[in-house]
């Protein structure tokens, strides 16, 4: 590497420590490669070495590139950075909803979607494959690239770090390929939404840890007097997670060159521990994460002024403040203490009002522009969006109250929830944000296509719509059945019986599926359009042009 | 803020903060009423419910959590249920117990009860690979129909579920071995395709080799007979299938016959009477004989 060069750039320490870093970590990943207890080691310790090599090569050819140009001028925003966060999200997206519809296809016809000699494409290897992608790959990349987009334009500063907010994001895919290969292979520690083991859980901590340095770093160098609520929820995510993320994985590896690793806890501390995690990844990177890009990209596409600044402060800390104590609702009925089911309990219904508050705001925000649900199909997307969230986030305490629970849990009741959060309020408000920056950051007047935005709207929204109905359905019906017993006290229905009835309504899930997944194929051919500059010539007259674009790639002068 | 500065909206005539972060300003309106009033309630509901259940831990070394007024306790019970499930059924059970195969078919309260229980452990334990109802599957014989490899009579039926088949670890077990003529080179490929051809013909297929179904045929009467037949009717006392009955439990196609001849199949089934108590085999027994095929 051409060190000459990095020193005429100016900001060079943040790539040579990047790269020392990277160093390390290729000298250790030589080392256990060479020295791997077991085959899966061996294979992840190659793929992660081969990755840092090709990683450190980029960075050199880069550098080399410079041409004494400052790669991290102070006074542009880092936009590019930006972009790859659009279409990683993008890739992510259609390969975890793909694999989602795998598992569907799976499980309503076991016979013919299993592959004996392909012990890959199991349930319970493809499973935590669909999960991941679509929430952390999916999901991680879109708060990834909006949170580095909403923070700069909300503190009128650069992104803190130089180099070192391009290590998150390609240490952040980096993870999610170790993640994915580990889960066809094999690689698990059984945790649900931390199957992961240790090597890849301590790799991404640093990334993780990063991230939130680079976040604090940029909040401290703002040049605005005051911290937009944004920016709140974006902070309350990184910190949670990270927190959540190091204790839920808490573990003893076996050896330094062994791909397994024992956990600190077990029996029911085990349990709660996971279920505390669990829940408040919905929490904290499904729900606070997404209401931070509910709060920029609503107000900026409505250009209208935010609902209620009181409203969003009381509804931020009591929403952060009660989230994390409900976990143990996903315990009830189990050998976890009662008084402990209790808290999960009220602690879930004390949150309805305060999750409430983020659908309030974002929805009232369009006051004096409902024109706009009408013209601009992806505000619709947006609030629809905040419909669903409005939807699940009473569904969930309802499903919390004990009673209800005992009929619900273990349930298709539940999968219908997670994913009316899922496809409706993560799904929606996520492509939202993609349709904005891909328009604000390739500078387009227009999406290539609003038709068909209109088209993945409605066929995403019918799809939905399938999706829970079905699971509603199943769900109430197999907890009935379940619970059903005949004159003499025996169980009415085997096991088997409750799987059969279930058919039809999987065989709808997966409709519902794959027409949500054919929505984000078009979406991604508008996206990809729109930034390659093209516009479809029979734009409706009044499609929406950008009102209020974000500020350009200079950052605006100080006030 | 002061007055002077005053930034008021216009669309909806409600003041702003006077902050601005890239375009966009918040509007200072109250929180809904609506809003908070519900909020209210559902805490105060939550504080009711503490109250009444078992809520606050203790800390350390301070005793136990509250037990709460209302005295609610889901391990009491869990427990009380199970005992009145219990002595609910302790007579029927009892009687279960003592009453032979017989006098349980032809006491009509009893036969009800044993067939709900049956039907009931039938559908957790038996399911699986015997299917709903006993439907069968390849590999694990039909249940509900007239075809039995070892007995159809309730005792017989009691006998098989309580020791198994093949089940080494019970000296009781129902126990008989096919040699796997191919593999442990009792015949050659030719030969078995010769018995092969036999065993198609006298089971009812139309398209088949004659000439090798007779040259089968003297291999038949020498390797097969013994077991099951000179006319290949089978002999359930040492478990061997009819096999001019159509009714194959491994499949009738030529592969299949052919794979049984050369590897042998001697399927396996648990003794039950390792992890059901008395009552419920018997149950199962007289729920299976019902089935459709009982004798």
């Amino acid at each position: 590497m051409s060190t000459a060069t990095l020193k005429r750039g100016g900001m060079d320490n943040s790539t040579a420590s990047v790269a020392g870093l990277l160093g390390v970590f290729a000298i250790l990943s030589i080392y256990i490669a060479a020295n791997a207890m077991d085959r899966l080691m061996g294979v992840h310790a190659t793929i992660f070495l081969f990755a840092l090599a090709a990683w450190l090569v980029g960075i050199g050819l880069w550098a080399g590139k410079l041409e004494g140009r400052d790669p991290f001028d102070e006074t542009k925003y880092e936009d590019t950075l930006v972009k790859f966060g659009v279409f990683a999200s993008m890739f992510w997206g259609i390969a975890g909803l793909l694999v989602g519809i795998v598992i569907a296809l799976q499980l309503t016809w076991p016979n013919l979607f299993y592959f004996e000699q392909w012990g890959f494409t199991n349930f319970g290897r493809l499973r935590p494959l669909h999960t991941s992608a679509v929430i952390f790959a999916f999901g991680g990349n879109v708060l990834l690239a909006t949170s580095f987009h909403v923070v700069q334009r909300t503190t009128r500063a650069r992104l803190f770090g130089g180099m070192w907010p391009w290590f998150v994001f390609w240490g952040y895919q980096l993870f999610i390929v170790l993640a994915a290969t580990g889960y066809l292979m094999g690689v698990t520690q059984s945790k649900e939404y931390a199957e992961p083991e240790w090597y890849a859980d301590l790799w991404l901590t640093i990334v993780w840890v990063t991230y939130l340095i680079i976040f604090l770093g940029t909040l401290w160098k703002r040049k605005e007097p005051h911290i937009y609520v944004a920016n709140w929820f974006y902070l309350s995510f990184i910190v949670t997670i990270a927190m959540l993320h190091i204790v839920n994985n808490l573990s003893l590896p076996v050896s330094l060159a062994s791909s397994k690793s024992y956990q600190l806890f077990s029996g029911v501390q085990d349990a709660l521990t996971q279920w505390w995690y669990g829940h408040n990844a919905v929490g904290f990177f499904l729900t606070t994460g997404f209401l931070a890009i509910m709060y920029y990209y609503i107000p900026k596409r409505v250009n209208r002024p935010v609902y209620s600044y009181r409203l969003s402060i009381v509804h931020f800390w009591s929403l952060i403040f009660i989230y994390i104590w409900a976990g143990p609702h996903h315990l009830h009925y189990t050998a976890l203490p009662q008084w402990a089911q209790t808290l999960g309990m009220t602690f879930s219904i004390m949150l309805w009002m305060p999750s409430w508050g983020g659908m309030i705001n974002g929805v009232m925000t369009l006051s004096g522009a409902w024109d706009k649900l009408r013209t601009d199909p992806v505000v619709r997307m947006m609030v629809v969006s905040l419909a669903f969230y409005g939807m699940s986030t009473f569904e969930g305490p309802l499903m919390s109250v004990r009673a209800v629970n005992s009929l619900s849990h273990y349930t298709e009741w539940g999968i219908g929830h997670v994913h009316s959060g899922a496809l409706g309020w993560v799904g929606f408000i996520s492509f939202g944000a993609l349709y904005c920056l891909t328009q604000w950051l390739w500078k387009r007047k227009s999406l290539y296509s609003i038709a068909l935005v209109e088209w993945h709207f409605w066929l995403a929204t019918i799809g939905i719509v399938f999706y829970i109905v079905s699971m509603w359905f199943a769900g109430i019906m197999e907890g009935l059945m379940w619970r059903a017993y005949n004159e003499f006290g025996f169980l009415e229905y085997a096991f088997v019986e409750t799987v059969e009835a279930k058919h039809i309504s999987y065989i709808i899930r997966m409709v519902g599926g794959l027409l949500y997944f054919s929505g984000a194929l078009i979406m991604a051919y508008n996206l990809v359009r729109t930034a390659m500059g093209h516009e479809r010539i029979n734009q409706p007259a009044d499609a929406p042009a950008v009102s209020n674009p974000p500020a350009a790639a200079s950052l605006q002068p100080a006030e | 803020m002061s007055d002077h500065n005053k930034d008021i909206d216009q669309p909806t005539g409600v003041e702003t903060t006077g902050h601005e972060w890239d375009g966009i300003k918040e509007l200072n309106n109250p929180l809904p009423r609506w809003w908070l009033y519900i909020w209210y309630a559902t805490i105060a509901f939550s504080l009711v419910y503490m109250v009444i259940m078992p809520a606050i831990p203790a800390l350390p070394g301070l005793g136990t959590n509250t037990r709460g007024i209302g005295g609610h306790s889901d391990r009491v019970n869990v427990a009380n249920e199970v005992e009145a499930l219990r002595s609910a059924r302790a007579e029927e059970g009892s009687m279960l117990v003592n009453a032979s195969l017989s006098e349980i078919q032809t006491d009509r309260s009893l036969q009800q009860f044993a067939m709900a229980a049956g039907e009931s452990a039938f559908g957790d334990n038996c399911a699986t690979c015997h299917g709903a109802g006993g439907r069968g599957a390849k590999g694990y014989p039909t249940l509900a129909d007239d075809v039995w490899l070892w007995s159809g009579t309730l005792d017989g039926i009691e006998q098989t579920i309580r020791h198994g088949i093949r089940h080494e670890e019970d000296p009781e077990t129902r126990f008989s071995a096919m040699p796997a003529f191919g593999r442990d080179g009792l015949l050659t490929t030719s030969q078995i395709d010769d018995v092969v051809s036999h065993v198609l013909l006298i089971s009812g297929h139309d398209e088949v080799d004659e000439d090798a179904a007779a040259r089968g045929a003297d291999i038949f009467a020498a390797q097969c007979a013994t077991c099951h037949g000179d006319e290949g009717k089978g002999d359930r006392s040492v478990g061997a299938p009819n096999l001019t009955d159509q009714n194959w439990q491994f499949g009738s196609e030529y592969r299949d016959i052919y794979n049984t001849v050369y590897n042998a199949r001697n399927a396996h089934m648990p003794a039950w009477g390792e992890r059901l108590d008395d009552a419920t085999i018997k149950s199962l027994a007289v729920y299976v004989h019902s089935l459709g095929g009982g004798e």
